[in-house]
Formats: C-alpha cells, structure tokens, sequence
C-alpha cells in the first residue's frame, strides 16, 4: 500500500511541474494566479499522500489543514490586489 | 474498504492530472480557469474521500473530510474571485479575438 501512495504522490508531482510551467510562463498575471492556486490544491494532497509514507498522519493532517487556508487567503488576497490596481503595468482603475 | 479507496484514489489522481494538462493545453485564461478549477475540486474531493475511506472510522479521518468539505466551499470561491478579476479588467477571450 505505500507503494499505490508513492506513485500517487510521484504523478501529482508531475501535475505540479506542468501547473508550474504554467505559472513560468504564463501570458496574463490571471494565467499565474490560476497556476498558483492549482499548486497549492495539489499540494494538499501531497501533504497528506506524505502522511500515510511515514505513517504519522496525526501530524501531517494539521499542516494539510493550515496550507489550504493559507492557499485560499492567498488566492483571494492576489484577486482582489490585481482587481484594485489593474493587470496591466501603470495601470489604476482605483 | 481498501478497493473501494483504491478506486476512489486513482479517479482523483487521474481528474487531478488532467486537470494540470487542461491547464497547459487550453488556448485562453477562460477555458484553463474551465480546467482548473472543476477539475482540481472534484480530483481533491476524489482522492481526500479515498485516504479518509482507507484509514477506517478514525479521528484522522474525519479531519481529512473536514478539509475535503473545505475545498469543496473554497475553491469555486477563489476561481470566481479571479474570474472576477478578468471581467472587471475586460480581458478577451479566446472566441472573441479569433472572429
């Protein structure tokens, strides 16, 4: 069984380096905001695949909790920053 | 309990996955925010649902569905506030350009 958890977590790593090539390169800033998010909702799940590896679930449950309220303030914080000041460089909508 | 969980794990890594591709293949900030954000919510719910089913009734467990129900309330909200961003901006979408 920890085998089937490996390979689940070595496929979401590779998940990872697509959003992130995503985020590398991505024309508008929304394209990056979007990579970001997708990032962090995988990593989620890496934390907890990692969890069930080492087989101290107790402890990796609490950082899962805590990465996905800072991946959700953070993508909302990002949204209303580029709403307020413009995606496009000098820019101000006000 | 283990098949079932299985299943469950290797339908989430592979909307999971797809997800990621969708995210690199689709033209314009609309139809990859189409990919990201369903397919990550329904992969993540998937693949959280299969590791609660296989470590049994657990205090574990019933943490991993808390975050699971988080996910499930968070991520359409945050893929609407950035799509809110791109109305409010104007951006053009894929169609729009190619008329």
């Amino acid at each position: 069984m920890p085998t089937l958890f490996l390979v689940t977590a070595a496929i979401i790593l590779v998940a990872v380096l697509i959003a992130l090539y995503r985020v590398l390169t991505g024309p508008a800033i929304i394209d990056r905001i979007i990579g970001a998010n997708v990032i962090g909702t995988k990593t989620i799940a890496i934390i907890l695949l990692i969890g069930y590896i080492f087989d101290r679930i107790e402890f990796f449950i609490d950082i899962a909790v805590l990465y996905a309220l800072i991946n959700f303030i953070g993508t909302l914080t990002l949204s209303r920053y580029f709403e307020r000041k413009g995606l496009h460089r000098g820019e101000n909508v006000g | 309990m283990t098949t079932l969980a299985v299943m469950l794990i290797g339908f989430g890594v592979f909307f999971l996955f797809m997800g990621a591709v969708g995210l690199i293949r689709f033209p314009d900030f609309c139809t990859r925010m189409h990919a990201a954000g369903k397919c990550d919510t329904l992969g993540s719910l998937l693949l959280l649902a299969g590791l609660a089913c296989y470590s049994g009734v657990t205090l574990a467990s019933v943490k991993i569905l808390v975050i699971a129900l988080f996910i499930f309330l968070t991520s359409p909200t945050a893929t609407h506030a950035i799509a809110r961003v791109a109305l409010r901006h104007n951006m053009t979408s894929w169609l729009e350009e190619n008329q």
